[in-house]
C-alpha cells in the first residue's frame, strides 16, 4: 500500500518510491531517481508526476521543476516508445557518428528531437554515452548498440519495430 | 558495450577479474574477492585505519577521475572525529568524451567497487557509501544493485562487517544526464536532490561534504583499485608505474586506430607504443595528425609530440593532461577546425550556467568558431577565441571553465596555421559534420 492515496504510479513503482524516500539521510536525495523512474513508467515527467513527486518529498512543485530542467535525460513531453539516442561526440564523430545520425533520420523519416507519427520511435543527437571505444555508438532507451554501420542500424531498428528487443525498463515488468 | 580486448604489453591488476563472471558474488569470492577488506580488518581496530591509509600512500595511486590527486593523501585529510556522519562517494558519472573505462568496471567487476568503497569507509570511519552512476548507465546500475543485494545477502554489508564490530551500508544512485555533475561538488548537490551547481571551496569535501559531513569522493576506477592494492601491497603496486605515478591505469584508446579498446597499461607507458603497438596503429595505414591524450578536456598533442610517457607529470610538462585516460586518435583526414568546434559545442551545451565567464565564454567561443567553420571567419577570430579562452582560465567558479578553455587553447595554438588557411579558403581534412546540421545545444 502506497503512502499516497490515489497514486498515479503502478503499485510496484509506488512501493518502490515508498522505500526510496526512507533510504537517504535526507528525503530529497530521492528526487532525481524518482523523476527518472517515473519517466520510465509514464513516458515523460508530466504535471501529475511533478505534483506527486513533490508531495512525496515534501517539496514545492517549483523545487521539482527547477531540478527537472537541469537534467538532460528528463523530458516534459512524451518521446517514442523507443528513444534512439545517437552519440556524435568526438570518438563517435571520428568513426561515423554523423553518418549514423543521418541514416536514422532517413530510416525513421524524422529529424532530431522528433517522434514518428505512430509513436514508436523518437530520435535524439546526444553527447558522449560512455561507449567511445566501440564507436560509433547509440542507445535505444537504456540499451547500448555500438560498432554501428548503417546496415547494422537497419537491423537493430527493424528488430525494435518487430518488438524483438526489449530494453531493460520493460524487462521484469518494471 | 565496450568489448574486452587484450595486448601482450598490458600489465594486469584491475582487469584481473574481467571476463570471468566476477559480477556473480561466488565467482568474485573465488577470485580473492572480499579478501582485501578482511585483510584490513585483521590489522585490528586500532591499527586498521592507519594501515589502510599508509598502504594507499605507498602505492602512489593517483585519482583516475581526471585531476590525479594522490588518493592516500586525500583520505588522510578527513578529520578523525566528526559530529556529522562521514561518507564515501564513488563517482561513476563518467561523462568525459573519450572515456568508457568505468563502464567496463561496473559491468565486469562490480564487487571490486563495493569492496573498495568498504575499505575507504573503514579508513576514514564512514558508515555509508554512495555509488553514483550516470543516468545513461541504467543497465550497469542494475548490475551494481544486484551486486550490492548479493553482498547484503552474504552479510558482507550492513551490521558488523566481517566481525569487525563496524557497520557499512551502500546506497546506489542514478543521475539523469549532466556532464557537470561529475564535478565533485556538483555531484554532492545532485545526490542531495538539487541542480548540479557546484559549491564554493573551501571548505573541501573531506571536511564538509555530503549532508555537511566529511566525505571522500573518488572515481570508480580509483576505488576499484583499492582491494588489489591492499592484497598486493602498496610498494608492489607503486613499482609497476613511474615515480609519483604508481601502478597501472585503464587507458581507453578510441578514434582512428585499428584496435580501439580499454587497455591496462603501466603508468608512464609510451604514448607512441600505445597508439602504434597496443591499438594497432592508425586505421587504414593513414598518417597520424593529433592525439587528445586524456579525454576531451585535455589539450591536443601534435603527431610530433607523442614520444612521451603516459603519466600525470609527463603530460603536464608537455602542457597537456593525463585526465581520464581516454586517448582519442585523429588521423590526417580530420579538420582541426571542425574538431575544435565539436569540442566546444559539447562544453557550451554542458555548462551549468552558474558563472558568467564559463556560460558566456563557451557560448562566444562556439559562436565564433561556428562562423569560422561556416566560411565567414576573419583572422582576428582566432585571436578572439584565444582571448576568450585565456580569460576564462582560472576565473570560473569550478574547474569546468578550465576544462573548456584548455582544449580550445590547444587547438588554436598548436594548429593556428590550419585555422588561418581555413579562413583563407584552404580547408584541410574531410568534413564529418553534415552540411545541414542542427548544432547540438542550440537553445539547450
Ligand atoms: C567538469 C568536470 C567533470 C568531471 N567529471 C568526472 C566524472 O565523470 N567522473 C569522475 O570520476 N570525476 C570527474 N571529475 C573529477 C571530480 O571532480 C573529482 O576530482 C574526482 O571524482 C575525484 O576522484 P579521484 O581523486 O579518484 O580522481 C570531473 C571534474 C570536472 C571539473
Ligand atoms: S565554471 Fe561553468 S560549470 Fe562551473 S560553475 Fe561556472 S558555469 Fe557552472
Ligand atoms: S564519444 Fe560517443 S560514446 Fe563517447
Amino acid at each position: 500500500m502506497s503512502t499516497i492515496a490515489n497514486s498515479i504510479f503502478s503499485p510496484e513503482l509506488a512501493a518502490r518510491f515508498d522505500k526510496l524516500v526512507t533510504l537517504y539521510p535526507v528525503k530529497r536525495s530521492a528526487l532525481v531517481p524518482m523523476l527518472l523512474y517515473a519517466q520510465d513508467e509514464v513516458g515523460y515527467v508530466s504535471e501529475a508526476v511533478i505534483q506527486e513527486v513533490a508531495q512525496r518529498l515534501d517539496l514545492f512543485d517549483l523545487d521539482v521543476r527547477s531540478v527537472l530542467s537541469y537534467y538532460s535525460m528528463l523530458r516534459t513531453k512524451p518521446a517514442g516508445k523507443y528513444n534512439v539516442q545517437v552519440c556524435t561526440n568526438i570518438s563517435c564523430m571520428l568513426r561515423g557518428g554523423y553518418e549514423i545520425l543521418d541514416h536514422c533520420k532517413k530510416k525513421l523519416g524524422i529529424e532530431n528531437k522528433q517522434t514518428t507519427p505512430d509513436g514508436q520511435f523518437s530520435l535524439e543527437e546526444v553527447e558522449c554515452i560512455g561507449d567511445c571505444c566501440s564507436a560509433p555508438a547509440m542507445q535505444v532507451n537504456y540499451e547500448f548498440h555500438d560498432e554501428l554501420t548503417p546496415d547494422k542500424v537497419d537491423e537493430i531498428l527493424d528488430q525494435y519495430a518487430a518488438g524483438k528487443i526489449l530494453d531493460s525498463t520493460q524487462k521484469d515488468g518494471k | 558495450m565496450p568489448r574486452l580486448v587484450s595486448h601482450p604489453d598490458e600489465v594486469i591488476v584491475l582487469k584481473r577479474r574481467f571476463g570471468q563472471g566476477a559480477a556473480k558474488i561466488d565467482r568474485y569470492i573465488e577470485l580473492d574477492g572480499y579478501a582485501a577488506v578482511q585483510k584490513a580488518i585483521a590489522q585490528g581496530a586500532e591499527a586498521m585505519p592507519g594501515w589502510i591509509i599508509d598502504t594507499m600512500k605507498s602505492s602512489g595511486l593517483r585519482g583516475r577521475g581526471g585531476a590525479g590527486f594522490p588518493t592516500g593523501m586525500k583520505w588522510s585529510f578527513v578529520p578523525k572525529t566528526s559530529a556529522k556522519p562521514k561518507y564515501v562517494l564513488v563517482n561513476g558519472d563518467e561523462s568525459e568524451p573519450g572515456t568508457c573505462k568505468d563502464h567496463l568496471i561496473f559491468r565486469e567487476d562490480p564487487h571490486a567497487v563495493i569492496e573498495g568503497a568498504m575499505i575507504a569507509g573503514l579508513a576514514i570511519g564512514a558508515k555509508t557509501g554512495f555509488i553514483y552512476l550516470r543516468g545513461e548507465y541504467r543497465t550497469l546500475l542494475e548490475i551494481m544493485e544486484r551486486a550490492v543485494a548479493d553482498a547484503y545477502a552474504k552479510g558482507f554489508l550492513g551490521k558488523n562487517i566481517f566481525g569487525s564490530g563496524l557497520d557499512f551500508d551502500i546506497i546506489t544512485q542514478t543521475g539523469a544526464g549532466a556532464y557537470e555533475v561529475g564535478e565533485e561538488s556538483a555531484l554532492m548537490e545532485s545526490l542531495e536532490g538539487k541542480r548540479g551547481v557546484p559549491r564554493i571551496r573551501p571548505p573541501f569535501p573531506a571536511v564538509v561534504g555530503l549532508y555537511d559531513g566529511p566525505t571522500i569522493i573518488n572515481n570508480a576506477e580509483t576505488i576499484a583499485n583499492v582491494p588489489h592494492i591492499l592484497l598486493m601491497g602498496g610498494e608492489a603496486y607503486a613499482a609497476l608505474g613511474t615515480e609519483r605515478n604508481g601502478g597501472t591505469r585503464l587507458f581507453g584508446i578510441s578514434g582512428h586506430v585499428e584496435r580501439p579498446g580499454v587497455y591496462e597499461l603501466p603508468m608512464g607507458y609510451s604514448l607512441r607504443r600505445a597508439i602504434y603497438e597496443v591499438a594497432g596503429g592508425v586505421r587504414g595505414g593513414k598518417q597520424l595528425k593529433a592525439v587528445v591524450p586524456g579525454g576531451a578536456s585535455c589539450p591536443v598533442l601534435r603527431a610530433d609530440e607523442i614520444d612521451i610517457g603516459l603519466d600525470f607529470d609527463q603530460l603536464a610538462k608537455a602542457g597537456s593532461m593525463l585526465g581520464s585516460g581516454g586517448i582519442v586518435v585523429l588521423d590526417e583526414t580530420v579538420s582541426i577546425v571542425e574538431f575544435a568546434l565539436r569540442t566546444i559545442q559539447f562544453y557550451q551545451h554542458e555548462s551549468c550556467g552558474w558563472c558568467i565567464p564559463c556560460r558566456e565564454g563557451t557560448d562566444w567561443i562556439k559562436k565564433t568558431l561556428t562562423r569560422v567553420y561556416e566560411g565567414g571567419g576573419a583572422k582576428k577570430d582566432i585571436d578572439t577565441v584565444q582571448y576568450i579562452a585565456e580569460n576564462m582560465m582560472g576565473r570560473t567558479f569550478c574547474p569546468f571553465g578550465d576544462a573548456a578553455a584548455m582544449p580550445t587553447l590547444g587547438f588554436v595554438k598548436k594548429f593556428r596555421k590550419e585555422f588561418e588557411d581555413y579562413i583563407e579558403g584552404k580547408k584541410a581534412g574531410t568534413a564529418l559534420m553534415p552540411e545541414e546540421r542542427d548544432l547540438i545545444g542550440v537553445g539547450h
